[in-house]
């Protein structure tokens, strides 16, 4: 109170832009800490990849257990392409992202065009709801979903099989159908949040774009491909840039819980991210899930720079960075 | 008169520039198919939880089971301590993860939208290279279990998905889209402090943004199960999406709650509902996220719409 009866020197400008800054700087420290921490400090652990990673019995705090390691220059990473199922799991990761990234799009893009043309608003709003919902469930509470149609001795899909006389498929050992299994779980449970997203850009066009196409006699067909999709380009691109960066990163819910942790399914569910899970926790190596781990985010790393650079020579407008 | 006109015109226009019928039925049919199989097997889980366990026993789960029963919720809820446990971690996970996730999430994205912050680039960066980079599983494992101390504990379970990139991307340009910033150098003249224009002035503009990632938040924290398959050894911090993935092959948490009942009850066990009651955990998961599900919806389709506006 008696501060603004005494007529302060006012502060040289210097000093405000000083006090504001800081005070800005305490707004950010909270998260920059969080960051720090379980970010940046973790990025140090990348040595990991290239030791024998042994507990130090001694006293066994995560520093001396990496001063006290063997180092073994890319040995961990010579494993990664050696063992067996490497290239199948390579494959599985590289695989199933680029044939989601193209059905994706596609089916979301033309949900989201189908959607804006119905003329019944309610309608297209009803379907919006009912697509978007599994989006919202974890991949825990879908694996059970899905077990209530394949489960081996309750599941719909077997009853059904036994009732017609055909062989129960014992679905959780036979490797074959999970490509189409997963690929369906994937866009069921991601399909209707991307045309959400499309479904918003499209109404941001301005109708009287569409108008006028009408007036000058283009039919439907011609709107969406002269004016719908040439909206969404610049948003199509900068999902595909973004999955490109992820591309050698996959759904670690997906890949682990719809199979059920299944070892017979490992031919074709074995991702990038679930090896690195199970060399961690189930063989105990770090140094290879380490050394797997790098790898995916310098992969990954590049992806992301290529595809921008590549977008950017195209088309500078719809590059991210 | 005027709106009669309009109405008039706009139905013309409407006619001239829409679809034709043939289109619009085919268009129909494959959204609701697609619709129905995103909902149906929903239903389904809901139908088997109620299903008696001689039906499934008898003929599997069926949508038209033989007998009816409510007995998996009867069990669920009056002689599993560990669901209501669970219920109860969930809850105190999300409502307190989503507060403080959101608070710094608008804490640490509000000077980034600050043209006049002098390492606002410094910290856009900071930021956004944890999306690029990282340390990966076994580092991260390490830091949090042994340097952090985030094991066994609830911080555990709340303290690794506080801080959100893509979080910080969609709330910056929701102040970018939604904020003049003549309102904060006139606020500065009016002698009002940085965190007063924070939490008096700017936060109630950006409510829907704020909304937006609150939702988002929850959704993540009532999801999770991967903190606690990481850092959770003792079964009275499970979240429920842990204890269903833990009962996924078996039904151990459920026997072991009868042994402790006593040697009677023990031979009980085999009629007490188990497959049922798998699914009915399944749907008394589900269910929260169902009722909130309209707010969820109605939030996150106009914030995220403006999250997608690049800068």
């Amino acid at each position: 109170m008696s501060d603004s009866m005494v007529p302060r020197k006012p502060p040289s400008k210097g000093f405000a832009k000083k006090k504001k800054n800081i005070i800005l700087l305490s707004m950010l420290a909270p998260g920059a800490i969080w960051l720090i921490l379980l970010r940046y400090l973790p990025m140090f652990g990348i040595v990991i990849a290239f030791q024998k990673f042994t507990i130090y019995t001694k006293n066994p705090t995560l520093l001396n257990n990496i001063i006290h390691s063997d180092w073994v220059g890319f040995k961990n990473f010579g494993f990664l392409f050696t063992t067996s199922d490497s290239w199948k799991m390579i494959r599985n990761t590289v695989g199933y992202n680029a044939l989601w990234i193209v059905l994706g799009t596609v089916i979301a893009v033309s949900f989201a065009i189908m959607l804006s043309l119905l003329t019944k608003k309610f309608v297209a709003k009803a379907y919006q709801t009912l697509m978007f919902f599994p989006y919202f469930l974890s991949w825990v509470v879908a694996s059970y979903f899905l077990m209530a149609f394949l489960d081996p001795t309750y599941g719909l899909i077997n009853h059904l099989q036994k009732q017609w006389g055909i062989e129960a498929t014992q679905w959780y050992f036979v490797s074959k159908p999970w490509p189409i299994l997963l690929t369906v779980a994937y866009l069921w449970k991601n399909i209707g949040y991307s045309t959400v997203l499309y479904l918003a850009a499209i109404t941001g066009i301005d109708t009287s774009q569409y108008e006028a196409a009408s007036i000058d006699g283009a039919n439907k067909k011609q709107q969406i491909r002269y004016i719908t999709i040439p909206h969404l380009k610049t948003m199509i691109i900068i999902l595909f840039i973004m999955s490109v960066g992820r591309i050698v990163n996959s759904d670690f819910g997906l890949f682990y819980q719809v199979p059920q942790n299944n070892g017979p399914l490992f031919p074709a569910t074995q991702v990038l991210d679930t090896y690195v899970y199970r060399a961690f926790m189930a063989t105990n190596n770090p140094g290879m899930s380490t050394a797997a781990s790098l790898l995916q985010n310098v992969v990954g790393f590049f992806c992301v720079i290529t595809a921008n650079s590549i977008v950017r020579r195209i088309d500078e407008e719809s590059s991210l960075f | 008169m005027k709106s009669d006109t309009v109405k008039i015109v706009s139905k013309r226009k409407s006619r001239i520039n829409s679809i034709n019928l043939p289109t619009e039925i085919g268009i129909n049919i494959i959204l609701g198919l697609f619709c129905l199989i995103c909902v149906v097997p929903f239903i389904f889980v809901v139908i088997i939880s109620f299903t008696s366990e001689e039906s499934i026993r008898e003929i599997g789960y069926s949508f038209t089971p033989t007998k009816w029963s409510l007995e998996a919720y009867k069990f669920a809820f009056n002689s599993s301590k560990a669901i209501w446990r669970a219920y109860f971690n969930s809850f105190f996970i999300t409502i307190l993860g989503t507060i403080l996730s959101v608070l710094i999430c608008v804490l640490y994205s509000y000077p980034l939208f600050r043209k006049d912050f002098k390492y606002r680039k410094f910290f856009t960066f900071f930021c956004f290279f944890t999306m690029l980079f990282g340390g990966g599983l076994v580092p991260t494992y390490y830091v949090s279990k042994n340097i952090l101390g985030l094991s066994d504990n609830y911080a555990a379970l709340i303290v690794p998905a506080l801080f959100n990139p893509f979080n910080i991307i969609v709330m910056r340009t929701f102040f970018q889209s939604s904020v003049p910033t003549d309102i904060i150098e006139a606020a500065a003249i009016d002698g009002s402090g940085e965190y007063n224009t924070l939490f008096k002035i700017i936060v109630p503009i950006a409510k829907p943004g704020i909304a937006t990632i609150a939702l988002l938040n929850a959704l993540a924290y009532w999801n999770e199960w991967y903190l606690a398959m990481l850092y959770i050894r003792t079964e009275s911090l499970y979240p429920l999406q842990y204890l269903l993935m833990r009962t996924q092959n078996q039904i151990d948490f459920l026997t072991r709650n009868a042994a402790m009942l006593g040697s009677e009850i023990s031979k009980l066990v085999h009629d007490l509902p188990q497959q049922n009651l798998r699914m009915a955990l399944a749907v008394l998961i589900v269910v929260p996220i169902a009722f909130a599900y309209p707010f969820f919806q109605r939030f996150i389709i106009s914030g995220l719409t403006i999250g997608s506006v690049k800068g």
